[in-house]
């Protein structure tokens, strides 16, 4: 597990549901044969209407119409992040789009445990709402020691709440390599 | 200290005499269901953590409907359906429902139901969110990812937090314009789409118990519309008369202590009930239909596991017998099953079919079909600007197909009434 994460910030509004993060009609794509997986980098968040994607503005893509892989590695989200469906092809497609952490003040159950179980992205809560304090295209960086975000930009620190039960998950890699640490499989 | 009724049933699933809400518990489980969506990759995830010797924890305990994309030209969405195909052979799986068979079912969660694998006091999980819908059973079931699920058929356990409760008391008779969908969106309007997160939603009340399976069905299923962990109704002579009809598995019946505690609970009088909407882009988005009645519509949609099984048509077909649809409507059973039922079940003895064909309506084949958008080619999809007043779940942007749609949701009886004057219509205008 990476111990200090830098990107720039994508910010996104509240409830922002699985549908949004990627749509339905895109789930037919194989999870594991290149070409196909790169679709999903391709969709992530394409659900999310444009005038709310890239706040505060808005109107920004979050991946260009051409790529598979977006310039922003860190989603600034704010109340009940990835509601909806139970697709882990939600936390998959950011996480083939190149995202490394969430930051969000809450998460819906089944996209929190998906993306901790499958290891694709790490869902930090914030303890106060981001999503209008933080800009797109912000520099931040995340030290997951000491569970703090900074804002590289406006030179903001804000502490996030420690990962707590779900840290050993991570810190395994998924739950299969948890559960092979402590004999469970 | 007195434990509800969802507790019980994890501390047995745990093989421990009680737990706490907020525990980590490991869980045996009773039944894993999963579809051609989350089932290829599921399996996929199992034999590459497994190896080459995985074993399925238990071929009786995992259940296969293929059901969200089946009546569809997309080559992927068909070679889904192959992999759940090609694995069902390999491994000899016998609860798999296979497409363009007679054991083609529909819907998963409703076939789950019609099938027998609901039972009370038991522990289900399945790859799709509406898995909270067998929860009307007295049981406990929730929706989890591929990973998890992944997990569980190689190891037959998975950990799951101990939720809170909240209660939901319905006192008092359902007058003839309301369902169980009006109750359910007055839930979500007053608790939000988080306001369930990491709980159990418990119905209760003499409304609740007076409804037959199916809408009970309604109320569970869309406890996920909260971010609830599981929807859950004690099982009763209903629920026995049920199962009984369908399974000879032994079951245990489990209720709530007097005594047990709840994280808020809610009353409410069933009688001074109106018939509600949940407006663009949110369940939450409660309103009164008379508040938004006049608003044009472009398509009306009656499907799906929340608003397509018998219930559901009953009461839109005593609405539509002997009158025209004004706008395109499309009925969606949810099952095969309920698709038989439409040429048996009649009113006034038309067959409920006959009073949807005559009144102009489009029948689609039994599957998930336009609650979820789908592939392109996907029967009811929503397009660019479409208003769409429906019977199924959420109306999150996007959800039925293009994000420059608007989704109402609502009560069969609002949208076959809105189907008749082509605009939001209170039932009442014509009951």
């Amino acid at each position: 597990m990476d111990k200090i994460i830098i990107g720039k910030a994508f910010v996104l509004g509240d409830n922002i549901d699985t549908d949004q993060i990627i749509p339905a009609e895109h789930l037919v794509y194989s999870l594991t044969d290149p070409g196909e997986v790169k679709m999903y980098g391709k969709y992530s968040l394409s659900g999310v209407p444009i005038k709310v994607s890239g706040l505060p503005e808005g109107g920004i893509p979050f991946i260009a119409e051409t790529d598979y892989q977006s310039e922003y590695s860190i989603i600034i989200g704010g109340t009940n992040f990835g509601c909806g469906s139970s697709r882990e092809h939600a936390p998959f497609a950011l996480q083939i789009a190149g995202v490394k952490a969430i930051i969000a003040e809450s998460y819906a159950r089944i996209f929190y445990r998906n993306s901790v179980d499958g290891g694709f992205v790490i869902p930090y809560e914030s303890q106060i709402k981001l999503n209008d304090k933080i800009n797109t295209g912000d520099e931040l960086e995340i030290d997951l020691t000491n569970n703090i975000l900074k804002n590289l930009t406006s030179e903001e620190l804000y502490t996030l709440n420690p990962l707590g039960d779900i840290l050993p998950i991570i810190e395994a890699g998924n739950i299969f390599e948890y559960a092979r640490l402590h004999n469970m499989m | 200290m007195g434990m509800t009724i969802t507790e019980k049933i994890l501390a047995k699933a745990a093989e421990r005499a009680n737990v706490i809400p907020g525990e980590n518990i490991w869980l045996n489980v009773d039944v894993l269901m999963t579809h051609d969506v989350c089932g290829p990759p599921t399996i996929e995830i199992w034999k590459r953590e497994f190896g080459k010797e995985a074993k399925i924890w238990n071929k009786e305990k995992l259940v296969i409907f293929p059901d969200h994309y089946i009546f569809t030209s997309n080559p992927q969405a068909n070679r889904n359906v192959n992999i759940l195909r090609d694995f069902a052979s390999e491994y000899d799986i016998p609860n798999y429902y296979d497409v363009g068979t007679e054991r083609y079912k529909g819907v998963c969660h409703i076939a789950l139901a019609e099938e027998g694998y609901n039972v009370p006091g038991t522990v289900l999980f399945g790859t799709d969110s509406h898995t909270c819908t067998s929860g009307a059973f007295g049981m406990f079931s929730t929706g989890v990812g591929n990973t998890d699920a992944a997990f569980i058929l190689g190891t037959g356990k998975i950990w799951e937090k101990v939720p809170e409760s909240l209660k939901f008391t319905f006192n008092g008779e359902l007058p003839p314009f309301i369902t169980a969908k009006d109750l359910i969106l007055q839930v979500l309007g007053d608790i939000t789409t988080d306001g369930g997160t990491y709980r159990a939603l418990e119905f209760d009340g003499e409304a609740v118990f007076a409804m037959e399976m199916d809408e009970r069905m309604t109320l569970t299923n869309m406890a996920i519309e909260a971010g609830a962990m599981n929807g859950i109704i004690a099982a009763d002579k209903t629920t026995e008369d049920y199962v009984r009809a369908r399974t000879n598995k032994s079951y245990e019946l489990f209720f709530s202590d007097s005594d047990a505690k709840y994280k808020k609970k809610f009353v409410y009088d069933t009688s001074k009930m109106e018939p509600l909407v949940a407006k663009p882009h949110s369940p939450d988005n409660k309103d009164l239909v008379r508040n938004v009645q006049g608003k044009r519509l472009t398509k009306c949609y009656i499907g799906s596991c929340t608003g397509g099984k018998l219930s559901d048509f009953v009461h839109a077909a005593r609405l539509l017998l002997g009158n025209q649809v004004k706008v395109p409507t499309f009925v969606v059973p949810a099952s095969t099953l309920v698709a038989q039922q439409l040429e048996e079940e009649t009113i006034s003895g038309i067959p409920l079919k006959k009073i949807f064909e005559s009144a102009g309506c489009e029948i689609a084949q039994s599957s998930c079909a336009a609650c979820l958008g789908g592939p392109m080619d996907t029967t009811g999809r929503a397009t660019d600007g479409e208003v769409v007043i429906s019977t199924t779940n959420r109306n999150f942007p996007g959800r039925m197909g293009s994000k420059k749609s608007e989704v109402y949701l609502a009560s069969p009886l609002t949208v076959a009434s809105s189907a008749l004057t082509g605009v939001i219509t209170d039932p009442r205008d014509f009951l």
